[in-house]
């Protein structure tokens, strides 16, 4: 059976070539790996090896010929004894059809939404396990994690200063002594190694905590973030996931400046693979953690460090979980919409309250508390009710969370808005140090009451 | 040192040839536009994994390169389905949405293929980790470009490896170019091996041309990591035939360079070993050859006929 050579694409944009040198004759025998002829692309001149075996039985274009398309056939090789057939389908053509092909999937692709998981939400003031006795967010944490470990010897921490320091911010005190130096593990400060391992630990099985001291320190550490962990279940069609919780510090804490302040959660809201997590209280923060150590993907848990005091009552019951991808409605209302996480949550609240005494406006407040996937549908109720929608978060403005809200908003409930959609951020600056100067750059309650006025149409 | 029995010769052959009539195969698949993207090819260095691979244990992990077609071979898998995912196929090991670069083998304990130069290093760090907490007595063999012994995520994990004593063996394939630029434009001191010793991590420099010095080596080395002493480094020293990718002339380096290193090329050297020996006649070798070669034919036109993934699967894989 005789065998086409063709003019091959030496470069992903090449179209044609042109025939510099053959290396074979008529009547050669031509061994696969032979070098067969010099090629030139319009980058460069290259050799061309023999793929298939055989005698050359012709060869179809001269040396020195210019402008030979890709995949035309150049040379003929194969038993001499045997006739020569032309096919009559060329290559060439085969190649358009599956270009065709592609462009076909391109424009059929719906986008589809992301799952939610369709569990009832627990309500805090109707938890019937919830403690008389009110913990902190740390202390909240901690206990998670614990729980988790004494449940399943997969789950392991590692970070800086997570053992015998006992936590940069005391959020693991107490594990090492518990679980052990192979359980908890201090790491040398180089996250991108670290983060590196630990995802290489994931896709093996193992279900690590990785603390970040604070996701400041993660853009050390974020190409095997978003390159290894949120891609890889993916990239291998679904062979390998990587079970891992990425937790820490995330945002403002007190005057630490430009390098320390930086908010996450929209960089990695924004990534495919990921999910991402903002706890506002003790008891959510339980709920959640244990929702995201349970998981079989790649979890961003953005803490902060102002609300590690915090206290609040929680649920003691070792499964007490809250469903990845469901927001809370913190209070009801019926005049406005405050969508807020994380933080700000505390902010909202106050200015919720005043927005009652002084205008007698009553306000929505949902806690988004998952980022991605994102509740849009507790989203779109609320402002089909109200009409009116703020977003109050405390990452910069371009690209926020809040920004593809908006987006939702305008697509899906355009005719029920009363009023544009008014987004509060931290403003379009590295953050200051100086104290009056960091004031002004995070949002105020009464940043969030004049949005919310705004919106309602109260000069 | 591992004694080689008259198979193993036979293995060895069989394995290199797989690997360069592959690769062979996939430059023309290529070239008629069946293989988009990027695609590196292996030509040259086949001696290293198919010596490494004469050491490994069944349960063993690999993480390796975006380099990595030879490597999926030299571990057993299924050239077919290599192949399909190099054409970006159902059938492919990635189900065609990771492409030559990214194939992964759950089952194999390959895991990738990765495309960013450096990355797989703390990984396989980390999969080594798991192989001794879990209290397993297993190594992983991670390998490492001579490029990305230059980047600085590498070192991290070569002090947390050492620091922890994981049963992880660097393998530094050491092809003498990251991607145009020679390495010694690119890291100051030449032996790259030697960078361990700041971690107390041991190694060596290997003829990589040679598949026994590899075997050789490979045997030490993995005995080392594998009865508990930590992490160990193989520098190899090889040379890759063609460019860093298929749209790379290689014009850094001149023709008396590259037909150098041909004369002592890997497969000559098991092959001259092997007609030495009398293990196989020419008639025989000619016979795997032959089967070789129909081998990957087999696999092109698996690959080339294997459908499109479906539309759906555009929305699959992404969570579990």
């Amino acid at each position: 059976m005789s065998t086409e050579i063709l003019m091959p694409a030496l470069s992903p944009t090449m179209t044609e070539g042109n025939l510099s040198k053959w290396l074979i004759k008529k009547g050669d025998t031509v061994k696969a790996g032979d070098l067969i002829a010099e090629i030139e692309t319009d980058k460069a001149t290259m050799e061309v090896e023999a793929v298939d075996e055989g005698v050359v039985l012709d060869l179809l274009f001269k040396e020195g010929e210019a402008n030979i398309p890709v995949n035309k056939a150049i040379a003929i090789i194969g038993d001499p004894n045997e006739k020569v057939e032309v096919k009559k389908e060329s290559p060439n053509e085969k190649v358009i059809e599956e270009k065709k092909i592609e462009k076909n999937i391109e424009t059929k692709i719906e986008n589809k939404k992301a799952d939610i998981i369709d569990t009832p939400l627990p309500k805090i003031e109707e938890d019937r396990n919830l403690t008389s006795e009110e913990i902190t967010m740390r202390q909240a944490l901690r206990d998670t994690m614990a729980e988790e470990m004494r449940k399943d010897n997969k789950v392991f921490i590692l970070g800086e200063e997570v053992a015998e320091y006992q936590g940069a911010y005391k959020v693991t005190q107490g594990l090492l002594q518990e679980f052990g130096k192979e359980r908890v593990l201090d790491t040398p400060i180089s996250e991108h190694g670290f983060t590196g391992l630990a995802v290489g630990a994931a896709f093996k099985g193992l279900k690590p905590i990785l603390e970040f001291m604070t996701f400041n320190f993660s853009m050390q550490a974020i190409d095997q973030i978003i390159n290894s962990a949120a891609k890889t279940l993916y990239m291998s069609g679904g062979q390998i996931n990587c079970p891992i919780v990425f937790r820490g510090p995330n945002g403002a804490a007190a005057q630490v400046a430009a390098q320390h302040s930086q908010d996450f959660s929209s960089w990695y809201s924004q990534v495919p693979g990921l999910k991402v997590i903002a706890p506002s209280t003790p008891y959510n923060a339980k709920g959640l953690l244990r929702s995201a150590i349970s998981d079989p993907n790649p979890v961003i848990f953005l803490e902060n460090e102002i609300l590690y005091g915090l206290k609040g009552p929680v649920n003691n019951d070792v499964n007490f979980s809250i469903p990845i991808g469901k927001a809370n409605i913190e209070k009801e209302g019926k005049d406005l919409t405050i969508v807020t996480y994380s933080i700000m949550l505390q902010k909202s609240k106050e200015a919720a309250l005043r927005l009652k005494e002084e205008y007698n406006l009553d306000a929505e407040i949902i806690d988004l508390q998952t980022l991605r996937p994102l509740d849009t549908e507790t989203i779109l109720n609320s402002v089909k009710k109200t009409n009116r929608l703020i977003t109050v978060e405390e990452s910069w403005p371009f690209g926020s969370v809040g920004s593809e809200i908006v987006n939702i908003i305008q697509r899906d409930a355009f005719d029920y808005l009363d009023s544009p959609v008014i987004k509060v951020n931290s403003a379009d600056v590295p953050m200051p140090y100086a104290l009056s100067l960091e004031k002004l750059y995070l949002p105020q309650v009464d940043d969030i009451i004049n949005a919310a006025k705004k919106v309602s149409y109260i000069k | 040192m591992k004694k080689l029995q008259k198979a193993d010769y036979i293995k060895m052959y069989s394995f290199m040839l797989k690997i360069r009539r592959f690769e062979e195969r996939a430059a023309q698949l290529y070239g008629m536009g069946k293989i988009g993207g990027f695609c590196h090819l292996y030509i040259g260095q086949e001696a290293v994994v198919v010596g490494i691979l004469m050491t490994i244990d069944k349960n063993d992990s690999v993480v390796t390169t975006y380099r990595d077609h030879g490597h999926m071979i030299a571990r057993g898998l299924d050239p077919k389905r290599i192949m399909a995912e190099l054409t970006g196929r159902e059938d492919g090991y990635s189900a065609g949405k990771g492409g030559s670069m990214h194939m992964f083998s759950k089952e194999n304990n390959f895991y990738g293929g990765h495309g960013i130069v450096g990355a797989q290093v703390p990984i396989g760090t980390g999969i080594a980790f798991t192989h001794k907490y879990n209290g397993e007595k297993n190594i992983c063999r991670t390998y490492i470009g001579d490029g990305a012994m230059n980047n600085g995520q590498v070192f991290e994990a070569f002090n947390l490896a050492s620091l922890w004593k994981l049963p992880v063996l660097y393998i530094i394939e050491n092809n003498k170019y990251g991607m145009g630029t020679s390495v010694d434009r690119a890291a100051a001191g030449l032996d790259l091996y030697k960078r361990g010793e700041a971690f107390g991590i041991p190694g060596e420099k290997v003829d990589g041309m040679n598949v026994f010095s590899v075997i050789e080596a490979a045997d030490k080395a993995g005995k080392y990591v594998r009865e508990g002493n930590g992490p160990y480094i193989i520098e190899v020293q090889t040379y890759r035939y063609r460019g860093h990718s298929m749209s790379d002339p290689a014009k850094y380096r001149t023709k008396e360079e590259l037909d150098n290193y041909k004369q002592t090329d890997p497969i000559e050297i098991v092959k001259a070993e092997i007609l030495k020996k009398k293990i196989a006649t020419n008639d025989e070798i000619e016979k795997i050859n032959k089967d070789t070669l129909e081998e990957i034919k087999n696999a092109a036109e698996f690959a080339t006929n294997s459908p499109f993934p479906k539309d759906s699967e555009l929305y699959t894989d992404v969570y579990l």
